[in-house]
């Protein structure tokens, strides 16, 4: 929910394509030994890599475990507690083809920075049903957290300063898969 | 591209690009409807008042439950059993309404440019819910969802608007949208109901309907004022639905078999549309009406869910 500066260049590498991959499956094997197998599991993904994780980690599961999971897309713009700070609001679907009534919710992000987008996120998951259990999944957790949320599986731990980014690429959106950290070009 | 307008007045004076961020979003919002708990909080705290000079039950319930929908507090302003039926002038009362700060106000009015009058008298936002024979941005809107939920794009489709085009902002507001994106618009009526702007706009005329019909993606039909005839305009309703009605016959002849047939609505049955054109599997006159409050849901969105500093910026 922060505004990017907008020229900013690579500071260093933090997963390359092997080491984001291998952080992905162990988060698979995570939420299966976490939940005592796949049942009653659904991924839910925030827009928009987000959602590219979900499906990738659904992925795994199916060729571990055999298990077919559904995954549900989540647009968190109508829930943001930020919208009067911002301009005019750009709103994309949230689709979510299944209930989630009684279900364990694997929520699914890129990077975890305030909890802020989590909080709207948790909100907007509530408003479609009552999960079991929301589960929280994350490639990156980059510290600085404005609320008291905390994810229950995650990819890389990584400590950065504010006016650092990090940037998640991912081969669907960016033609590769690579996390890496940005910071402001005149630094 | 971002939306930075304070008011929506007219499909006229948006660039192609600022009718699809409202038909995107829109489309986007339409899954509220599906949900149980249809309530999302974007605009909670905020006012929209609806504040209506002519009698409407489609569009003023559509822009009331687009308003709930999105948490804002909503307020019906009807002229009948009110200050105006006192005397006093619509500015006046709107200068009232005004002054309880509200941030959003829609209205409709008899007189065409009335809309345009308060965006410049009031530093709320103006939503235009029809003008006079001017302009009906949100229902041009929601045909534009419409045609592009079911023919997934708009360049290169051809549409029929067949009627009482002179009289109809549906008319004006669809034919600005639909040459900005690229569409060809063919209008088609008696020619006592046709306007002089239709050529100047770039629209193809046609005084036969089977002519108009012909090969077309979409027809839409436009209701037919029953005042048109006591003001000479066509010698009567029989003779209009004879010529212009459409029927399943005149569909069959010479339409395309995928047609969409649209309406405005309220629908007179048996002049303008047959029932069984009305109700047949072509008509998408149901699907339009639920794809109003997606659009009117966009537009308080848009306009009120914003930075308000930027967006009201006189």
């Amino acid at each position: 929910m922060t505004a990017r500066p907008s020229r900013l260049r690579e500071k260093a590498e933090v997963l390359d394509t092997a080491a984001l991959d291998r952080a992905l499956t162990r988060i698979a094997h995570e939420i299966l030994e976490k939940n005592g197998g796949a049942k009653d599991v659904t991924f839910v993904g925030l827009r928009t890599r987000g959602v590219t994780l979900a499906q990738r980690l659904a992925a795994k599961i199916a060729s571990i475990d055999g298990a077919s999971l559904p995954v549900g897309t989540l647009d968190i713009t109508l829930y943001r507690d930020d919208l009067d700070m911002i301009g005019a609001p750009v709103v994309r679907a949230t689709d979510i083809p299944f209930s989630i009534k009684d279900k364990t919710v694997v929520l699914v992000d890129d990077v975890l920075f305030t909890g802020r987008t989590i909080r709207a996120a948790l909100d907007a998951l509530i408003d479609l049903g009552r999960p079991k259990m929301i589960q929280l999944a994350i490639l990156v957790d980059r510290g600085h957290r404005e609320l008291p949320i905390r994810p229950d599986y995650i990819g890389k731990n990584l400590p950065t300063s504010r006016r650092e980014a990090v940037a998640v690429r991912l081969t669907e959106h960016d033609g590769e898969d690579r996390v890496v950290i940005e910071e402001p070009e005149e630094a | 591209m971002g939306w930075t307008r304070k008011d929506l007045l007219t499909i006229r004076e948006l660039e192609a690009a600022e009718i699809l961020t409202l038909v995107d979003t829109a489309a986007s919002l339409q899954e509220i409807a599906t949900r149980e708990i249809k309530k999302v909080p974007a605009l909670r705290g905020k006012t929209v008042v609806n504040l209506f000079y002519e009698n409407s039950t489609r569009t003023r319930t559509s822009f009331e439950i687009a308003g709930k929908w999105l948490s804002a507090d909503v307020i019906n302003f009807s002229a009948t059993g009110s200050s105006a039926a006192k005397g006093e002038s619509f500015v006046d009362t709107a200068r009232n309404i005004a002054a309880m700060s509200p941030d959003v106000v829609v209205v409709r009015h008899s007189s065409s440019g009335a809309p345009a009058l308060l965006a410049r008298e009031l530093s709320c936002s103006i939503v235009n819910a029809g003008d006079g024979a001017h302009e009906h941005p949100t229902q041009a809107l929601l045909d534009l969802l419409t045609i592009r939920e079911k023919k997934g794009h708009f360049e290169g489709l051809s549409v029929a608007i067949v009627g009482d085009i002179a009289h109809s902002r549906v008319a004006r507001s669809n034919i600005h949208g639909m040459k900005k994106l690229g569409m060809t618009v063919t209008v088609a009526g008696p020619p006592t109901l046709i306007p002089p702007y239709a050529q100047e706009l770039g629209c193809k005329v046609s005084y036969r309907l089977e002519d108009a019909i012909r090969d077309v993606d979409v027809i839409m039909m436009l209701r037919l004022q029953q005042e048109r005839m006591h003001a000479g305009l066509i010698p009567s309703l029989r003779e209009y639905s004879r010529y212009w009605g459409l029927t399943l016959d005149r569909l069959a002849a010479h339409a395309r078999p995928d047609v969409l047939i649209m309406h405005p609505g309220p629908v007179n049955r048996g002049v303008e549309l047959s029932p069984e054109v009305a109700d047949g599997p072509y008509s998408v006159i149901l699907d339009q009406v639920s794809k109003g409050v997606a659009v009117r849901m966009a537009v308080l969105l848009l306009l009120a869910g914003g930075r308000s500093g930027e967006a009201q910026a006189q």
